[in-house]
This record gives C-alpha cells, structure tokens and sequence, in this order.
C-alpha cells in the first residue's frame, strides 16, 4: 500500500513537471502582462530532486514556457528538492507557506545558478498567480480607480492613460461595515463615513511628478572609487549619469571591498522613520532585510517622540513596552458621557494629526465641544487646535512646564483639591512629594507665585486652572495621540514634564469615569481583535528582535529569518560625532523592562570596524536631527569611503552622496498597509482613526524615469552578492503582498480577487458589549489588569500576574523606586521630580546674547520631511512657506512686541542664529506667539547653505542646525531640540538675495 | 431652475487647506477641454485661505475664511469678457480655457481678486465648481470632499429657495456692495468682519491676586449701556460682535470685591489686559 503511494506521488510529481509549462503559458494567453514578461528573456531551467531520480528541463524560449527531458547541468539554473513529498509542497496548488519555509531553511530545497537570472526564472513563476488579476475599479470615464496607503490615510487614485489624474479620499459604499455610534449625554455620535485624511495624503499626485525627482541612476563626477574619492568635495560637485548596471556593479563592489578591507561593521544603513507607507517597502521590512544580510552597524533610534516619557514618567507607573505613554483604550467613549473640561498640554492634535491619523480624530473633539467641554490650552503658541476649539490659552514659557504642573498640584494639596483615597490607596510616596511641593525639604513651596517668573503664567491664573480642575472630572490630552508624546516631552526639562503629567494624573483618580489621559484622539470602538500587521510588525523582514515580528508576524506570514551578526551601535543623534570624533556614547532604548535604559553602550564597539561606508535611504533627514550642521562634517569626512543615497527626490542630505539610486513611490510599486497601524511602536495604534480601513496599495503606474522600487534595488545590488534569491524568495513584491495578506485575518472575510479589485477592506465595529474596557479603569476600581494588550511582559509584575502596575510597588509611585535603584547619584534625573531649570532656557547664561527660545515642532501640512519641499502643493501654501524672491521660505512665527522690537515686519525675511548656525526664515508676525517665543517647523525637506556678501546662512529653513545635541540628562539620550536660544535680526542681506534671484531668474 | 452654490461655515474653518490642495490636485496636470487649461505646478491656487487673528495673549481669536471665485450672477469678469467667459443654466461661472488664452487682463476685471493668472499656460484661472465633475455624475465638489470639519457645503436649489435660506440661517455674501450677486455664501460671517472688546478681571485680598468669577461688566458706548457679561473662572470677559473702528468704549466692572472701568477707542479688536478691582464703596443707586 505505501509503496504504491510512493509510486502514484513520484508519478504525480513528473505529470506536473509535463504539465507546468503548459499552464504557464495559458497564464500568459490570459494576461499580456504576463506574455510580456515571458520574451523579457530565455532562460534554461532543471527542476527535479536532489538525486536526480527525476527531473526535466523547464525553459523559457522565444516567448513561451516548453519542458523536456534532460540533465540539470545542461541547465543555467535548477530547482532540486530532497525528496517527492517536499517537492509537491512547492508544486501543487495551496501551498502551505509555513513548509516551503520549513524546506528551504532547511536545504531540503536548494536553488542555484547565476543569481540575477535565478531570481528573475522564480519571479516569472510565482508571476503567474498575479499576472491576471483584476487591479482596480473601472470607472465610467474610462479612468482605473486604484488605492493607495500614506503616513496620513488610505486614498483612491485614479489613473487615465498611464497618468495619475487625482487623488481622493476614500469614500464609503452601501457594502462596506456599519458605522459604530456613541450614545453620550443623551445624544448619537456617528463619524463620517470616509477618510478624513491629511494635507499631506492629498499632495500625493504633486510629489509623483515632482520636478525634483530623480530619474536616472547617478555618480558624483569627482568621485572615482579606483582612484581619488574626493569626500571633501561631497555637496559640492556635480552628478553624472550612469547606468543601473554601472550603479548596482559599483555599489556591490564597494560593499564587498567594505567587508574585506574593513570587516564587520564598517557600513551604516541610517534611515528616516517616516517615508511612505505600507507593509513591505517599508524601512523597516525591506530595508532592514536588506541590511541583515549584508550585516551593519546600527544607528540606534532615540526615542524621539516619546523622549520625556520613557526616560522619565515611565518609572512612575510603568508601561515601558508602550515607551512610557499610556494605551487610550477606551478614551473616546469615556471622554464624550463623562469629562467635563479637558485640558491640552502640549497638544495640538489638529497639526499632529495623532502621527497618521488625518482629521480622524476632529469630529469627535468638535462633539465634545457641542456637549459643552470646556477647554483649556497649555502651550507657548496659540496652537490651531486652540484655534479651533476655543477655550482658556495659558501661554506658558517653553521648558518651563513643569513648574506650572507643580504649582497646580500646590494648590491641590493646600485646598484639597485631590483624590485622597485614590492616593492613599493607589500610589506611594505621596507624603514625600507632598513635603516637597510644599517646601519642608528646600524651604520653597512650590506656590503659583514661586512658578510665575519662571513660566511668564499669572499666578491668579494658575490658582484659578487649578480649582477649576480639582473640582471637574478632567481629561488631560497629551501629545499627538492625546495619551502621550508632545514637544514639551522634547527639551532639558521633557522628564520633568511627563513625570508631572503622570503625577497630576495620580492625585486626580487616574482611571475613574471622566478622568484620563486622552483628546479624543486615540480610543475609538473598534474591534482590536481583527488581525492585520502595521508596519513595525516585521513585514518582510525576517528580523526578530529590532522590530515586533517575532510577536504574530512570523508565524502568521513564515519567511526566511536574518539576523544582522554586528553587535556595534551609534546613537542616532551621535553618529556624525562618531564619525568625526571617532568615538560616540549611549543608552539604549529597549521597553522590555524598565531597567533596559540605564546600560551604556560605546563606539567603537571591540572586534568591530569604525564606519566607513554610509547607506542612506528614506528622504531628506538633516532637518530632523539635533545640530545637524554635524552632519556636514560627518559627510566630508576622510574616514567616509563611499556614500549611497537611495532617494526619491533630489532633496536635504542626497546632494552628498557619491552615487544617488533613484527610487520610485509607493504609487509606482506594490505594497499594503492599514490605515495608522504603526503595529509594534503603538500596539492597537489604529484606535485614533474612526474605521480601521485595510487598502491594497496598487502599482498604479510605472515607475517614473529610470526609477526602481527599493525593493529592486536592493534585489539588483544582492544579485551581485549571490543572495537574491535569498532576499526574494522568489518573489515580487506582489507575491509579498499576497503573503502579507494570507498571514492577516483578511482571506475570512475578503477574497483576495476582490480586494485586488476593490483595493481596501473596512474591519467592522466592535461589539457594543464587547468595547474596550477604559484604560486604567481596572487600577482605579483595584480589580486584575483586562486591557486588551500583551504588555508589561509577564515577568514585569511584581507579585501576581495582571495584579497592579509594572512599577515595584505595582502602584503608581510618587517617587520611583526604580529611580531611587538606579539614578540617586544622577543629579539630573532626581528620584524626586524636583523642579531644574533647563540648562538652555531663559536662566542661562546664554541668553543674554540670544534672548529667545525657539521652538520647532512637527510641521502641520508636511509630515516630516514628506510633501515639503520638491515644489509640493503643500510647499505652494504660504502658511507652510512665504514666496519671496522666488524662493519659498520657511515661516518663523513670532510675537508683534518682539518684531517691533527688531524692526521686523510681517512676511520680512529674518536671521535666526545662535553659535551653531544662521537659518532664513520670513516672519509670520501675530500675537498666537508667547512673547520671547519664536516657533517654527522642524523638518523642512530641504536644504540649501548659501552664501551671501561674506555671510554663510541656509535658506531651506534647517532649524535643527541652531538646536543643541546634548542629552536631556546625563545618563541617557535623549534629544533636547526644544532648548534652544536664539536671537533675531531681519536680515540685513535680504535685498541682495532678492536682486541676485531675480537676477537669475532673469537669466533662464 | 436648481442652481449651485457654495455655503461655508466660516468658525469651522480650520486652516487646514485640504480644500486648496485638492483643487490643486484636480487641476495641475490635468486637461479639461471647455472647463480648464492644465494648472501650473507652481503658482497660486484658486482656492486661499485668508487669516485674521485679533487680541492680544491669552484672549486671542483667530478666524479663517476661505475665498475662491464667487460665480456671481452679476459678474464683473463676465462683463469685461463676454467672449471669452460665460455662466452656465446652473449658475456655474467658466472662463474658457481656449478664448482666454492671453487674457491677463481678466485677472484684474474680478473686485474679489479670485481669478490667478496661470503664466504656463497662459490663462485667467478660477474655480470652476469642479463643474467637470458635477457633469460627470460627481455629487459635490472637491472642496466639500476632503474638509474635515464639514465648513463647506455644496447645494443645487433654485434661487428662490437660497435666498430663504439665507434668509432663515444667517447666510450672507462677501461685499455685497458690489452689487455681484456672489453664489458663494458664508455662515458666521460676523466672526471674520466684526470684533471684539476683553479683559481679565482680578481682585487682591489678603495680598493675594485672584481671578474674579461672576463680575459683572457694562459695556458703555456713548453713553448708553450696549451690553453685560459675566466674568468666567479665569476673570475673563469678552464683548463680541462690535464694528471696527466704531470708536470710543468703555467698559465698566461691578463685583462685591470691588469697581474697576477702562476706556478704549476700538479700531480693531481690543485686549484690555489685567483690570484690578479697587474695593470701592456699593455702586450708589441709580
């Protein structure tokens, strides 16, 4: 019986080898695409087993697959499996991925022959499953309405003639899922039933045909990689055109010549976080498989974003596998029935758009405002969200927070405004902050008079803030999600702050009904349970540890592990000084445990090479980094062999590069991703947007010029290398797509046909009885943690599993133990939240000479460094930057005594500067600025130093050049950019650049 | 005969400028034969934003008004370029792309500034309504499409039927002293074309300065009492709605803690800062 098993499955295997060939070519009859692909080019093939028990030649021949008899040397590549069984896991229909995976990890499959042309003979295989699928929606003007995924929501995309024509919001049909509603108050909430997406998502078609993009490989003329390299020269000299053959071969070799010459570690991959959307190109998935394969020093993230929270408010309550901010399970519907004010500290989610989110979270807050809320604004400028709500503007000085929050709390403790059961019973050490609060330690009570010189805020109106909030049920919106982050989190005294806020929070019954962290902009109804990846989940990656994969994504989507062997770090903010220095210092940022943060790390690490190759990818970055003059420096600098910038557009560091790899959108290549699913760095972070909304993200039109996806790219280099196939595993990024697809919850509910067709898929409501509990409901009421989140790790709790908080105590803890552990000996991060001036604010002595703080917080039209710049439509908008003298600069908004005060009149191009560095910027001269406050947007995409009548300024609006790259506090990093002195003058040569503009523009 | 037109609900407007990158979007790079030439990449963009922001910190308003081309009935442009633009049945304002070409001097004909001058391809702009679309079984236009706060509405009813409900919800047009008849309506209009008179009202007792809740403040123009508020948690009072430029006020604060009064002239709109009451004897009867 089993031999005639045996027999009828070695028969079954040879009938497929006959057979295949056959239905390859009926894939072609049915999709031209495909026919195409098929005269690309002739290739050879042997596909059989190991033993050469059986075997035949497949080949690709003048356009048509044909398969005969024959030996596996006779052939250019072959395809041997160890046996019958594996070989029929790969060949017949409903491949268990998980097998093929088992198999070819395992080498009970191997592929060989040339790379390049081993994985162009599997693509072209797997391409038969896609090949004729139906991609799009045909409209009745002949248009095809593709979908696509951006950093601020999904959107159609219509395509005409190979041309994109528009792109919109996606609105909702009749089949798509119910809309959740809220009962609150005695009235229905219902959101709108389509996408309220970002500026920056409906710039999309202008960036696609930007005239800055990149069309064709390119090398610095002055760089010769056999002879002078002339790294001095890097931003300076100009490109010449070379071929993609010439660009991967070159690239390749220097790669190769790197592990040789210098060994292990020697190439650094720094990447920006936010470039485009989706599953599978993004850094890190492709990029960081990419990476892994070639092995590289790693630039290690600060947590930017979360900076005051994880190094600081974390130790009081725990969270760290959230980086310190709270999950805002719950906010929505808890916020809109019970708060009766809600204040926001730092909080402007109407620009920050909780990270990805649009507009998703407007409506709701504008609920809240015809429920009657009343809103409160704490923030140096008179933000658009203030704007919009209406409401109490405390103008407080920048770094200057957290003395307000303790004088509020002052006030607290003198009149009794707080919780004294939730204190008694929740928290510990209470008595201690108590004392100090009131000035039995120091002999200073932290009164609202002690805080008025400091923060700029009337007394009167911080005892009044405070009586009113001690006597409501509050919520207090944070940050960009409203449950965390913020620029006050970004500065000297950015720990204080968020150690404030959480403290606030404890002496006001954290978790009771009305009283939370949250802006009505995270904490939606949705159903959580619904599985599909967001982009830190792992993706295509492979990799297990630097990024969420090893938590659903690998089992649920098996792919081949890689692993980067190079155990060496630099800090991101410290990498030019690594370079330039030689040697750099940090701490890590591992949420694990609480604990992770206090190990330092070195650069050079011993075994290791110092770095010699830079491979950047992922758009203009400078902007986005602390004292990025640096970066300059770092660029020239004689220890840098070779720079690569794989860039979508000609824009911020890509001018100091030796060879540019141009790079096409994500409109150009495929992908797929869910709307603000941001996976591992905020589990459950689509809560901020109303539907949870899945979209094929489809090759819409082909890539501009010479442009190739990232993914190919890094397929061209690696076929250089031999591991093509081991990067691909014989797919496209669609196959990746589909897998990604596969690996999700999606193939219950969508068939993969029909979402190809109709590009995205609405995850239905949750259950009204089966919502989210509210966050830290369950610690307010004494009861075993039921959040819907694998976090802190088992191991994190102190005594019982799910029994209290991830602190020691399990409580919140008014003075951390795990501080008093571990920084009692640090007088910058003091167990106790005493309140220290910010080493750059208005008591240093630095600013006698540069008299204003400078804020730059994220921009609120561009995302990042995305849509500025590149002549965007965004870039056309004069409240993102004024046209003047042809060249639209960046807006520095300042109060009209300060102007006044410098002669400075609107829409006057000013000098910011410091002794790091002079930035153009024209003034934006209105009284939503505290005075001494002068606010503008990190992250412009581009930069441009010009030089000018002797003087050297940049002009592209880099304010990052004039902030300070020290660490919040000793002990960790964490960058300050929110510190930053500067002083004004109009600028004296701005006659002079207009003329010589014009003088140019003349000329063309 | 239904008729477009456009109604924007001024305090909603956030500034977010979604409505202006749309109408990009639709039209830059895009040819629409008998409705528009290709909009340049560069270049200003027939939907603004126009700011106003009044007081001083902390009482600061900010108001944003969307402009665009008002498809006014009587249209000036119309009237300086019969042969080049024409009105459509549904109310729809089209500067033929084609008849136009050169016409710079149509910018200049529209009072409302809102017709851009597209260098690239030669023509006088406007925003048509998204009319290409409309035709095209599209149900609103773009603008409407892509805002986030609902500010803007787009409506086909006859004229009777608009100007009652103009009438009914306040709606009101930009200048309607030109006499343009403009389609495009505002909610809350008074928001952008009036301003406001403030002031936070604090009391020292014991040495120490508070807010004073509850006060009473009169707002006095000449002579006569124009209005009465009540100071919130904060202090603060706020008298809103007042003309610019309409001269000499003053403002008068009663509370059991003390008077206080300050005078003003209003051009625009006027914080009057911290305003201390001194305890005074009861305010005799009048």
């Amino acid at each position: 019986m089993k031999t005639i098993r045996i027999s009828l499955r070695r028969q079954l295997l040879k009938t497929i080898l006959v057979v295949l060939p056959k239905v390859m070519n009926s894939a072609a009859k049915r999709a031209p695409a495909y026919a195409e692909r098929l005269k690309q080019r002739d290739v050879v093939a042997w596909i059989g087993l190991m033993d050469g028990s059986i075997g035949r030649i497949v080949e690709i021949r003048g356009g048509r697959f044909n398969s005969r008899p024959g030996k596996s040397d006779a052939a250019q590549v072959t395809m041997k499996f160890k046996d019958v069984a594996t070989a029929l896991k790969f060949v017949l229909p409903g491949r268990d991925q998980g097998e093929i995976i088992h198999a070819a990890k395992n080498f009970k499959m191997a592929a060989a022959g040339p790379d390049e042309t081993l994985v162009w003979f599997t693509q072209t295989l797997a391409m038969s499953d896609t090949a004729s699928l139906p991609m799009g929606t045909v409209m009745p003007d002949g248009s095809r309405r593709f979908t696509t995924g951006t950093n601020g929501g999904p959107l159609f995309v219509y395509v005409k003639d190979g041309r994109i024509l528009r792109v919109t919001p996606i609105e909702f049909d009749a089949s798509d899922p119910e809309t959740w509603t809220i009962e609150a108050r005695g009235r229905k909430f219902s959101p709108p039933r389509k996408g309220l997406v970002a500026p920056h998502a409906l710039t999309l078609k202008s960036l696609v045909y930007s005239d800055k993009r990149i069309l064709h490989p390119m090398k610095r003329v002055d760089f010769d990689p056999d002879g002078e390299r002339n790294p001095q020269n890097r931003g300076k000299s100009g490109y010449v055109r070379i071929s993609w053959d010439e660009a991967f071969d070159l690239v390749a070799r220097e790669i190769k010549r790197q592990k040789r010459v210098h060994g292990p570690g020697s190439i650094t991959f720094p990447m920006s976080s936010h470039h485009q959307w989706g599953n599978v190109g993004y850094y890190l998935s492709a990029l960081m498989r990419f990476a892994n394969l070639i092995g590289f020093t790693r630039m290690a993230a600060n947590p930017d974003s979360w900076e005051g929270w994880y190094w600081g408010a974390m130790h009081h309550y725990g969270n760290s596998m959230r980086v310190g901010v709270p999950s805002g399970y719950g906010g929505v519907e808890d916020a809109l029935k019970e708060a009766e004010m809600m204040v926001f500290w730092s909080c402007d989610p109407e620009s920050t758009n909780g990270a990805y989110a649009g507009f998703e979270g407007t409506p709701r807050r504008l609920w809240a405002k015809e429920l009657g809320v009343e809103f409160v604004h704490i923030d140096p400028h008179m933000n658009p969200t203030a704007q919009l709500l209406g409401g109490r503007w405390i103008p407080v000085r920048p770094q200057t927070d957290a003395a307000l929050a303790q004088a509020i709390m002052y006030v607290w403790v003198t009149e009794g405004l707080y919780d004294k059961d939730y204190v008694a019973t929740r928290t510990t050490g209470f008595e201690e902050w108590k004392a100090y609060l009131l000035g039995e330690a120091d002999g200073v009570p932290k009164t609202p008079e002690w805080q008025e010189a400091e923060t700029g805020v009337p007394a009167k109106d911080v005892r009044a803030l405070a009586r009113k909030w001690g006597n409501r049920k509050v919520y207090l919106a944070i940050g960009m999600t409203g449950a965390g982050f913020g620029g006050a989190g970004r500065g000297a005294t950015g720990q204080q702050w968020a150690r404030s806020m959480v403290m606030m929070m404890a002496m006001q019954g954290w978790g009771k009904p009305g009283v939370n962290i949250g802006g009505l902009q995270i904490g939606v109804p949705s159903d959580v349970h619904f599985y599909f990846p967001g982009y830190a989940d792992g993706g295509i990656s492979g990799e297990l540890n630097f990024n969420a994969n090893a938590a659903n994504n690998y089992q649920r989507m098996p792919h081949v592990l890689t692993i980067n062997p190079v155990k060496q770090q630099v800090p991101r903010q410290q990498l030019p000084d690594a370079i330039i220095d030689g040697h750099a210092e940090g701490y890590v940022w591992d949420g694990m445990s609480q604990e992770a943060q206090f190990a330092p790390f070195t650069y050079p690490m011993p075994g290791y090479s110092p770095i010699h190759m830079i491979y950047r990818y992922g758009g203009s970055a400078l902007s986005t980094v602390t004292k990025s003059g640096r970066w300059i420096e770092a660029y020239r600098h004689d220890s840098i062999d070779f720079v690569v910038n794989q860039s979508i557009w000609m824009e911020g560091e890509a001018q100091f590069a030796d060879v540019i790899l141009p790079a096409c959108t994500a409109l150009e290549r495929w992908d797929i991703g869910e709307w603000s699913n941001a996976g591992g760095y905020g589990h459950h972070g689509f809560l901020t947007v109303n539907h949870r909304i899945i979209a094929m993200q489809h090759k819409c039109i082909e890539p501009l010029g010479e442009s190739k996806s990232d993914y190919d790219i890094f397929t061209g280099i690696l076929n250089r290398m031999g591991l093509g196939s081991m990067f691909t595993e014989g797919g496209g990024e669609l196959d990746w797509v589909k897998r990604v697809f596969d690996g999700s919850d999606l193939p219950d509910q969508v068939k993969w046909k029909e979402f190809c067709r109709k590009g995205y898929f609405v995850v239905p409501p949750e259950k009204p009885d089966l919502r989210q509990p509210v966050d830290m409901r369950w610690f307010a009421e004494g009861r075993k943690k039921d959040l819907p989140e694998p976090s802190p790790l088992p191991s994190q709790f102190a005594e019982e599993f799910l029994e209290g908080l991830q602190t020691p105590s399990g409580k919140l803890e008014f003075v951390p133990e795990i501080l008093k552990r571990n920084t009692a000996d640090n007088p910058e991060r003091p167990p106790l939240n005493r309140y220290l001036p910010s080493w750059e604010g208005m008591q240093s002595e630095l600013a006698r000479r540069y008299p204003l703080q400078l804020i730059a917080t994220h921009s609120r039209y561009s995302f990042h460094t995305f849509a500025d710049g590149k002549n965007s439509a965004v870039n056309q908008i004069e409240d993102h930057r004024a046209l003047i003298g042809g060249h639209r600069f960046y807006l520095l908004r300042l109060n009209p005594e300060d102007a006044a005060a410098k002669g400075i009149g609107h829409r006057d191009l000013v000098k910011v500067f410091n002794d790091r560095g002079a930035v153009i910027c024209a003034a934006d001269v209105s009284p939503l600025v505290k005075q001494g406050v002068v606010k503008s947007y990190e992250a412009s995409a581009e930069f441009e130093m010009i030089e000018i009548a002797g003087e050297t300024v940049e002009i592209g609006g880099c304010l990052n050049l004039l902030t300070p790259d020290r660490s919040q506090t000793k002990g960790t990093s964490s960058m300050a950019p929110n510190s930053c002195l500067v002083a004004i003058e109009k600028w004296r040569n701005a006659q002079a650049f207009i003329a010589e503009r014009t003088q140019l523009e003349a000329a063309e | 005969m239904s008729k477009w037109n456009l109604i924007v609900d001024v305090p909603l407007c956030e500034n977010c400028h979604n409505c202006v990158i749309a109408e990009r979007d639709e039209h830059v790079g895009n040819d629409f034969p008998g409705y528009a030439a290709p909009a340049a990449a560069v270049g200003d963009s027939t939907i603004r934003i126009l700011r106003r922001v009044r007081g001083g910190a902390p009482m600061v308003e900010t108001t944003y008004l969307p402009v665009m081309c008002n498809h006014c009935d009587d249209a000036p442009c119309l009237r300086h370029a019969p042969d080049a633009i024409r009105k459509r049945d549904d109310g729809i304002v089209i500067i033929d792309p084609a008849k136009a070409k050169g016409r710079r001097d149509i910018v200049d004909a529209c009072p409302y500034g809102a017709i851009v001058w597209n260098g690239e391809s030669q023509v006088p702009q406007n925003w048509i309504f998204d009319a290409h679309l409309l035709d095209a079984g599209w149900k609103q236009p773009r603008c409407k499409q892509v805002c986030p706060t609902e500010a803007i509405e787009a409506v086909k009813i006859d004229d009777a039927d608009m100007r009652n409900k103009a009438a009914r919800e306040g709606l009101r047009v930009l200048n309607p002293e030109r006499g343009t008849n403009p389609r495009v309506w505002y909610r809350g209009l008074d928001r952008w074309l009036t301003c406001f008179i403030g002031g936070s009202v604090s009391a020292e007792t014991g040495g120490i300065i508070d807010c004073v809740a509850g006060a009473e403040v009169r707002l006095i123009g000449n002579g006569v009492r124009l209005a009465t508020a009540a100071t919130d948690a904060f202090g603060d009072f706020r008298f809103p709605g007042l003309t610019p430029d309409s001269g000499a006020y003053r403002v008068e604060i009663d509370h059991r803690l003390g008077r206080a009064n300050a005078d003003c002239s209003l051009g625009e709109s006027v914080y009057l800062g911290e305003l201390r009451l001194s305890p005074a004897p009861a305010t005799a009867a009048t």
